[in-house]
């Protein structure tokens, strides 16, 4: 599928802010099954500084600086993105998921002992027995690791109720978790400290859904801002592999990756510190239309 | 590495002379037989003949050298929120200069090897790929941080200045017990325990022949000065940058930026612009070329690294990476602090250095292997659990002291998250001499020892460091929160040659840089000093107006209780009144004295008002001098009133004597201060605020000298202008004159009219505002202030009484709110008062 992407973020300040420092990731990322041939950022008020550079995750950033008293702040990212589906994975020939976390602890250097990175607490994702206790249904001994994942995130998406208003992005996992409820950030975020909690790498994959489905298809949950879900690291074989508990599903064509790392923090579309007093209004809009559709 | 002081095996004969080792530990002075170590002799010998008076009198001389320098260590944990005096041992430690010598062999090895970690683990990690050092140990780190992955320091290097805390085992050895990477500090608490163990021991310091810290101090310099970017000139410089008088070490931020004659900076002073970083001065922005560090690593940019910080200068990682501005330390460096790898280093050392591990660490394991791990479970008494990376407290867990119960819940903890603890072997300290309750005892010793990098990539040490002791006689972890005692550290050389710094070669830096009146320094004043300068000119005034005011009324309640007094006293009281400083309904005076005096809760109380001066002076004090600190100080120790009965006597001796300190202050501003923005401020600030408390008594006292003329002594008395009126006028006081005297006599320092021609003065010398919509209002204002009070027609009015009292009291009310226009004008255009939010 080609995609033609349009996510606007419009800040507006109450009373002018004058310095402003900002850090965006918006720009899809190359990947096996994604291309992105045309990408731009468009800022205003135009900021006296623009650096582009690849972070730790491979991410692209982009920092820049606004100088001078200004009361809105418009960021308009456009991108084209080609997405191939993804090839169908059998979870059971996926293995058995202590393996995989057994040889995330092993000294010698593998690609698991690389993603055992993503075991660890982060910033905003504790890990804890809580999210273990949860998790361990789905994980009985000896279960191939997709089939164990696949439960989660169907039973994460049965357990949890979509509620917008149930949390902002200061919420804490431990509180999503006991609530059940929240949006696709928290549903990720509870996913991943379950993963990790049991000694699994899992990252935070932030990307867009196709807005309007195909005729007899339904809208996805979620599409109208950027979207997230979790990526399982599923072997040496398989690799990482995503699934979207918002919409109990394994992401394949309808999901546009825009970047990864191990939460929120690491991967946020637009962080910024501005210098002044006053309240702040946030509003986001995310188009993602098939090309050649208007 | 052989022992540099072999222990030999003699019996140990009854102990002699003032000093008795512990049994069964290695003693820095004494060998086991009882005999002094060759380089403790010169100081043994002293430590014989002193007697226990005098030793108690330099005890008493460095508590007081403390207090008058201010030395403080604020405990985060402290209830009282206040700050905590430094505590300093009267007796050195003393180290040879042959194991000194040693000893930095090892110590820049390990600063080298350090340094080439982080290149590492910040670059290609090889380290993780040649499995030298587990991967988890480092992805769990909280200390590795993952945006500074692939920045290139500026000057090349992470790592700038090395700390290290030392121990000594009982088989003499020296051995790391924990690496100070990200911001080591103890410099400013070196110098000034150098300083004053220096004064009270100038004979035994010379006849033990101890290193000098001078040539270290100058290294710092040169190589800070290195890491300038060629050809920068003009800009701030290099910068030092602390968390503020808030933090526990400010005291050692603000000694050492002194010292080194580096501006102090706190976030809020600093910004990034153009990728570049500026600091925020009076005349604006100036470039920073070299940020001496001593915030967290994870709080120093709250774009990139912790978003929830107070702290921090958000662009700064961006700045750094584009390589225009350096910082000692480098961000990220907090990640090799962690003691999970000490066991690691051997290794390390040998495949990065291609050298043997000379000196190594405490013996530690870090618990997320699993044979460690097993290890520690299957004997827990001998073990020290830490947490291995410094997210939470650093306290060690003794699980030999734990009860049973306890024992098994930490042992859970350590299994559920085995990769957070490392497990370090129980070593007894040595232990050294010192001067605890009037003897002299053995007590722990650990030892904090600081290098930098020169040129050349080689770390230097300072000859000197910071020991620190244990308080009781049993404990094995001597850190200064948990109630430490510090000491002075001398490196003792066999002869004085020796201890003498290398004389300096006559570089070609300094002949040609050496000129008759260098340029002033280029950093400028940075906005929030002038601030707290300005509001201590204000502050320091503030008090003395009420001092004036109690002493006056004070005059009047004691003595002879004549008619004429007690007038007088009236009169008083409605002058206090009229300030706020008591209720109007108030009929007496005396009941409130005991709380304007004591209680700090009252808003205006003298106590409040010292706490203001106080907080202020200490935001500014790398830009006051040693005396006026000594002064603000001895200002606490005079206001204090003891507790319980109010005796006017003493209240009255208090005042008087506050009288004299605020006077001595004001002179020491006066004649010892440099001419720059910062005197400036501070002089506006008092300036405003003698006129404007002028202005409110003159418009208070009027209206009721009209009535009552026993207003009249007591308002020359609180103006000190009573001895010129009677030389003017040779008679009792009457009002228009003494309305002159005080309002219009611009010859009167007391009058409003001075304050004014004063204030006028400095705002014709403030930085221009450069910008196009400047209206350079401050001029406006005094020019608009000062034809008021030139406008006023005294003579004309002063057979009018009504008239006259109508007039001053509109003129006083607007010259008070002008006044008040023109702080605010200051405040908005110099001061940054900005609040931040990150989203």
């Amino acid at each position: 599928m080609r995609y033609n992407i349009i996510h606007r973020t419009t800040y507006r300040y109450e009373s002018p802010v004058t310095v402003c420092h900002y850090m965006a990731r918006l720009a899809p990322r190359p990947l096996p099954g994604q291309e992105c041939p045309w990408h731009e950022v468009h800022i205003r008020p135009e900021p006296v500084e623009r650096a582009t550079r690849m972070d730790y995750f491979g991410n692209t950033n982009l920092y820049f600086e606004i100088e001078g008293s200004h009361s809105q702040l418009e960021v308009i990212a456009r991108s084209l993105v080609e997405v191939y589906p993804n090839p169908t994975i059998d979870p059971a020939k996926t293995a058995p998921w202590e393996s995989i976390r057994n040889a995330c602890t092993t000294m010698p250097w593998t690609p698991a002992s690389a993603a055992a990175e993503l075991t660890f607490a982060s910033s905003l994702i504790p890990v804890g027995p809580a999210f273990a206790d949860y998790a361990r249904p789905s994980f009985p001994a000896g279960r191939p690791i997709l089939e164990a994942v696949s439960d989660l995130n169907r039973r994460i998406f049965e357990d949890f109720l979509f509620d917008p208003t149930a949390t902002d992005i200061a919420t804490p996992v431990t509180k999503v978790l006991s609530q059940r409820r929240g949006v696709c950030q928290d549903f990720a975020q509870v996913m991943i400290a379950c993963i990790r909690s049991l000694g699994l790498p899992a990252r935070y994959v932030s990307g867009y859904l196709e807005t309007q489905p195909p005729p007899g298809q339904e809208r996805l949950v979620g599409a109208d801002a950027s979207h997230a879900w979790v990526s399982v690291f599923c072997g040496q074989t398989f690799g990482w592999v995503d699934a979207d508990p918002t919409n109990n599903l394994l992401p394949s064509d309808r999901h546009i990756t825009v970047a990864w790392g191990r939460d929120f923090h690491d991967v946020g579309p637009l962080r910024g510190v501005t210098i002044g007093s006053g309240k702040q209004h946030l509003q986001v809009a995310v188009d993602v239309l098939p090309d050649g559709s208007d | 590495m052989p022992s540099p002081n072999p222990i030999t095996t003699a019996a140990v004969p009854p102990p002699r002379g003032p000093y008795v080792p512990a049994v069964g530990s290695y003693d820095e002075m004494m060998f086991p037989d009882g005999s002094v170590r060759p380089h403790w002799a010169a100081f043994g010998r002293f430590l014989e003949q002193c007697s226990p008076s005098d030793l108690r009198s330099r005890a008493d001389t460095v508590q007081q050298l403390l207090y008058d320098h201010g030395v403080t260590y604020n405990v985060f944990e402290d209830a009282l929120g206040t700050s905590r005096p430094w505590a300093l041992d009267l007796l050195p430690f003393l180290v040879s200069s042959a194991d000194f010598q040693t000893l930095t062999a090892g110590l820049d090895q390990r600063a080298r090897l350090l340094e080439a970690v982080l290149q590492d683990l910040y670059g290609p990690q090889r380290l993780l790929r040649n499995n030298l050092l587990p991967a988890q140990l480092v992805y769990a780190n909280l200390g590795f941080l993952r945006p500074i992955c692939g920045i290139n320091p500026p000057g090349g290097r992470f790592l700038l200045i090395y700390g290290c805390d030392l121990v000594r085992g009982k088989d003499g050895h020296w051995r790391i017990l924990s690496d100070r990477t990200h911001s080591p500090s103890a410099h400013g608490y070196t110098l000034e325990n150098r300083t004053i163990l220096g004064q009270v021991f100038q004979e035994e310091f010379h006849a033990s022949h101890v290193r000098r810290l001078t040539d270290y101090f100058d290294l710092m310099r040169t190589t800070m000065q290195g890491l300038t970017p060629q050809g920068r000139r003009g800009g701030a410089g290099i910068l030092m940058l602390t968390p503020g008088p808030a933090h526990e070490a400010y005291f050692e931020h603000a000694f050492k930026a002194r010292h080194l004659g580096f501006p102090l900076a706190e976030c809020a002073d600093l910004t990034v612009r153009d990728r570049h970083l500026w600091l925020k001065t009076l005349e604006g922005l100036k470039r920073v070329d070299v940020l001496l560090r001593h915030i967290n690593d994870n709080e120093s940019d709250p774009l990139e690294l912790k978003t929830q910080t107070e702290l921090g200068i958000p662009g700064l990682t961006e700045a750094w990476r584009t390589g225009s501005v350096a910082l000692a330390n480098g961000l990220g460096t907090g990640v090799v602090e962690t003691p999970a790898l000490h066991p690691f280093l051997p290794g390390i050392c040998r495949a990065l250095l291609g050298e043997e591990l000379r000196l190594g660490g405490v013996a530690t394991w870090w618990c997320g292997q699993p044979r460690e791990l097993q290890r520690v479970l299957s004997s827990p008494n001998q073990w020290v659990l830490k947490p291995a990376f410094a997210n939470t407290s650093r306290e060690p867990i003794f699980l030999d002291q734990l009860s049973q119960a306890d024992q098994a819940q930490m042992l859970d903890r350590l299994r559920a998250a085995p990769h957070e603890w490392v497990a370090q072997e129980m070593l007894p300290l040595s232990t050294t001499p010192t001067f605890i309750d009037g003897k002299i005892q053995p007590r722990s010793l650990v030892w904090r020892t600081l290098g930098i990098a020169s040129q050349t990539g080689r770390f230097s040490f300072v000859p000197g460091g910071l020991a620190r002791v244990s308080p009781t006689p049993d404990r094995w972890i001597v850190t200064m929160r948990s109630g430490g005692i510090s000491k002075d550290t001398w490196v003792v050389c066999p002869d004085a040659a020796s201890a003498q710094p290398a004389t300096p070669s006559p570089s070609q830096d300094r002949s040609t840089t050496s000129v008759i009146r260098p340029a002033r320094p280029p950093s400028g004043v940075p906005s929030r000093a002038a601030d707290h300068l300005f509001w201590l000119g204000r502050y320091t005034e503030r008090l003395e107006q009420t001092v004036r005011l109690l002493r006056t009324s004070i005059h009047r309640l004691t003595g002879e209780r004549s008619e004429n007094q007690s007038r007088e006293s009236a009169a008083c009281l409605a002058l206090v009144t009229s300030t706020a400083l008591i209720p109007p309904t108030s009929p007496r005076l005396l009941d409130h004295l005991p709380n304007l005096m004591r209680d700090n809760r009252q808003s205006g109380s003298l106590p409040d008002l010292l706490n203001r001066i106080r907080f202020n002076a200490a935001s500014a004090r790398d830009r006051l001098s040693d005396d006026t600190w000594r002064l603000l100080n001895r200002m606490e120790r005079d206001a204090r009133l003891p507790a319980g009965t109010f005796v006017l006597s003493s209240a009255q001796g208090t005042l008087d004597t506050l009288v004299l300190d605020l006077a001595a202050f004001g002179g020491m501003h006066l004649e010892n201060v440099t001419r720059g923005h910062g005197w400036r401020f501070l002089e506006m600030g008092r300036r405003i605020e003698r006129a404007t408390s002028a202005l409110e008594l003159i418009n208070a006292a009027a209206p009721y000298a009209l009535k009552d003329d026993s207003m009249l002594p007591p308002l020359l008395e609180i103006f000190d202008s009573a001895m010129t009126y009677r030389r003017l006028h040779f008679a009792r006081p009457v009002l228009p004159p003494l309305l002159d005297l005080l309002l219009l006599d611009e010859h009167n320092p007391r009058s409003v009219a001075f304050q004014l021609r004063e204030l006028a003065q400095h705002v014709r010398n403030l930085p221009e505002d450069k910008s196009p919509s400047a209206s350079n209002s401050e001029r406006a204002i005094m020019d608009n202030v000062q034809s008021h009070l030139i406008a006023f027609p005294l003579a004309k009015l002063a057979a009018h009484p009504p008239a006259l009292i109508e007039n001053l009291s509109s003129l006083c009310e607007t010259l008070i709110e002008t006044l008040q226009t023109l702080s605010d004008s200051i405040t908005e255009r110099f001061f940054s008062h900005a609040t931040r939010q990150v989203h």
